[in-house]
């Protein structure tokens, strides 16, 4: 699988990361999550939510950024490196929006890869995907698809350990729901598939 | 640095208002009176979370307003305890009148501010309208840049309060830090604070040893009373750069009252305050790289004003840049920090161009373009005189 | 001086002579008076003393206190005037 190693020449420019969701299913939760685990990694980072009204089943944004040094700015990530998709009903415009040349794609769907390639059309991005809705039914019993996507993100993209993906879980939630959430991190972690 | 951090520190993955939870849990308050509000409330529900796991033994009084709150933080500080609070925006104006009163009896209770916009028209988001409103509250003020600093800027907060006797306040960017997760080293084991902000004795009400406190002062004793807050905040200058040094001896970190970035060999200094720093630095940074010689420093300290340090930075400053994230409506240079550098330099005889700009008001986004525009603009010195509004649309 | 105007010594209001306020004076009739110290529980100074003086009215009742008012802090308000039941309290314009 090809892994993209976070290489950022120029100083205090971090690996950056916009999530889009639907109010519920935990984005802004699980851009926490990455940056916890990247802090529990000693590396640096910053999570933040969109700053608008949330409202549960709107379209919800959030940021993630990770760097091996600190991290300076505070503006909002226009132009992505990689973008996380939890909600596949989310018109495509809105998360391709910025998304630098040769980012990465990470979408929650059942789709086969045809399709995909279809509805995304850039050439220049990879594009991964996983079932998280799947792996969250199975799981937890409910669409709430953050943790699997966040274990399918680490994958993709080595920002953190699985490991310090499951301990910053633990940290977020009650220990009766956590282990199920670390489970599903770690199917999409092990069913996460690059397209191209 | 990074070796003393590892044997008394843990780093977590913390907001700002995460940051000041732990910060108040470390100064070990006794007392906790506040009221929710956006984007404060995760301060408190934080401490109450700390209560209730027997991390934390204090009082929470549950209030039904600012307005209460402070008041009962001045009645729990007069009886001895260490007071603490913390608000946002409008709940900072409720308690304006209370806050010159927590002022006026010297009591040294500390409170962080989420600093937010203000009404009408209604806005949650961030500026800085509301701390700059109580400039003349007689509060010590102190801004923070980052989860780490409003950790470590609370802790010397009571240092430099219970020295002093007056009331300090601790405010950092609503949402753009109070929700922004970053890692913070916080203590890692109970009592490292203990023996940097003692308990000392002062004088409190004790039934045992009766007092008045918050009598009238008819016009032989007003006018003295108030002078004594006017020496006092004069020997808090004095006191916060010792709580920051003896801070930065002890545990490692310390920021001065005024923080300078890359402001050697430079043409334009951009002078402001906040989290906004993080992303002026960022485009500092990236204007060197393209050989445009620019500098930046913030105004960590803003009551006292720090005049020491801004004088040997206006010494070494060809042209100043001053971002604003808050308006004093009425003025033709309206920017509070911009309006207090040029009084300033106006009583020292310094002659600096001084340029102010209006920005991110009400959360209206800055980035590091934004910053680049406004410094060439200065640098251009083609700048009016009066303050300009970035970025509006008339 | 101590710093916010705190006073340090309890009890000080006793210095304070509030008597040279007035411009009527309440004068107690011990004929009249029953010793029922609603006077005593109204006045807001307090200003009213009760002491260990004997008193005879004129229909015999031999009383073992009396009732009186202190001058030097009585402001004249003339609450006890008011309250009191038997009319025992006179109010009369002070001349000085």
């Amino acid at each position: 699988m090809p892994l993209r190693t976070i290489i950022r020449p120029i100083l205090h420019t971090s690996f950056e990361l916009r999530w889009h969701g639907r109010g519920g299913q935990g984005a802004v939760t699980a851009a926490i999550i990455v940056a916890e685990a990247a802090i529990f990694d000693e590396k640096y980072a910053q999570a933040f939510p969109e700053f608008g009204a949330e409202r549960r089943g709107a379209p919800v944004k959030a940021y993630t950024r990770v760097s091996e040094q600190q991290i300076l700015t505070r503006s909002p990530i226009i132009a992505p490196d990689m973008v996380v998709v939890l909600d596949t009903s989310i018109d495509e415009k809105i998360y391709l929006d910025g998304l630098k040349v040769g980012g990465t794609i990470l979408i929650n769907s059942s789709k086969g890869k045809s399709e995909l390639k279809e509805k995304i059309e850039r050439e220049d991005v990879m594009i991964a995907k996983v079932d998280a809705t799947h792996i969250a039914m199975d799981e937890l019993g409910a669409a709430i698809v953050n943790t699997a996507m966040v274990g399918a993100l680490i994958k993709v993209t080595p920002l953190a350990k699985l490991d310090s993906v499951s301990e910053a879980i633990r940290e977020n939630f009650k220990p009766k729901i956590a282990e199920a959430n670390v489970k599903a991190a770690g199917r999409a972690y092990n069913e996460v598939e690059v397209l191209n | 640095m990074e070796t003393i951090a590892k044997s008394i520190w843990k780093r977590l993955p913390l907001s700002s208002n995460y940051a000041v939870a732990y910060a108040a849990r470390d100064s070990d308050v006794d007392e906790i009176a506040a009221y929710p509000i956006t984007p404060q409330t995760t301060v408190v529900e934080k401490l109450s979370e700390f209560i209730a796991n027997g991390e934390l033994l204090a009082e929470m009084v549950h209030v039904e307003s600012e307005h209460s709150a402070m008041s009962a933080s001045i009645g729990a500080s007069a009886a001895g305890a260490r007071a603490f609070t913390a608000t946002s925006s409008q709940g900072l104006e409720l308690m304006h009148e209370l806050l010159h009163i927590a002022s006026g009896m010297r009591l040294p209770i500390v409170m962080s501010v989420a600093a937010r916009a203000l009404s009408a028209p209604l806005s949650i988001w961030g500026d800085y309208s509301d701390v700059m409103n109580t400039r003349d509250t007689s509060w010590i003020t102190i801004i923070a840049s980052s989860a780490q600093e409003v950790y470590d800027s609370i802790v010397q907060a009571y240092r430099i309060a219970e020295s002093v006797m007056l009331p300090v306040m601790v405010a950092y960017d609503g949402f753009m830090m109070s929700h922004t997760y970053e890692p913070v080293f916080v203590s890692e084991k109970a009592g490292l604070f203990r023996d940097y902000i003692p308990r000392k004795g002062r004088v409190v009400l004790d039934t045992k040893k009766p007092v008045t406190m918050g009598a009238v002062a008819n016009p032989d004793w007003y006018y003295e009373t108030k002078y004594q807050q006017v020496k006092a905040m004069s020997d808090a200058y004095g006191l916060s750069v010792e709580a920051d040094q003896t801070f930065s001896k002890l545990y490692g970190r310390g920021y001065g009252l005024v923080e300078e970035y890359n402001v050697d060999n430079s043409e334009l200094v951009i002078l402001t305050y906040g989290g906004i720093f993080g992303t002026v630095k960022q485009a500092v940074d990236e204007m060197r790289e393209q050989g445009i010689p620019v500098g930046a420093a913030r105004v960590r300290l803003f009551r006292p004003f720090p005049l020491n340090e801004l004088r040997s930075l206006l010494l070494k400053s060809k042209a100043v840049a001053v971002l604003d994230r808050s308006f004093s409506n009425g003025l033709p240079v309206s920017g509070p920090l911009a309006v207090e550098l040029k009084s300033m330099m106006n009583s020292y005889n310094i002659n600096v161009p001084v340029y102010s700009y209006i920005v991110g008001l009400g959360q209206r986004t800055v980035t590091e373009a934004d910053i680049s525009k406004i410094a060439s603009q200065a640098l251009s010195s083609k700048v009016s005189n009066e303050s300009i509004y970035w970025g509006v649309r008339e | 001086m101590p710093a916010g105007a705190v006073i340090m010594e309890p009890g000080n209001s006793a210095e304070r002579f509030t008597g040279d306020w007035r411009t009527f004076k309440p004068v107690i009739n011990q004929d009249k008076c029953t010793r029922c110290l609603r006077c005593w529980v109204f006045c807001p100074e307090p200003a009213i003393s009760i002491v260990d003086r004997q008193y005879t009215s004129s229909s015999g009742r031999a009383w073992k206190n009396s009732v009186e008012i202190n001058y030097d802090y009585c402001k004249g308000c003339g609450i006890c005037v008011e309250e009191c039941e038997p009319k025992a309290i006179d109010f009369i314009e002070e001349v000085k």
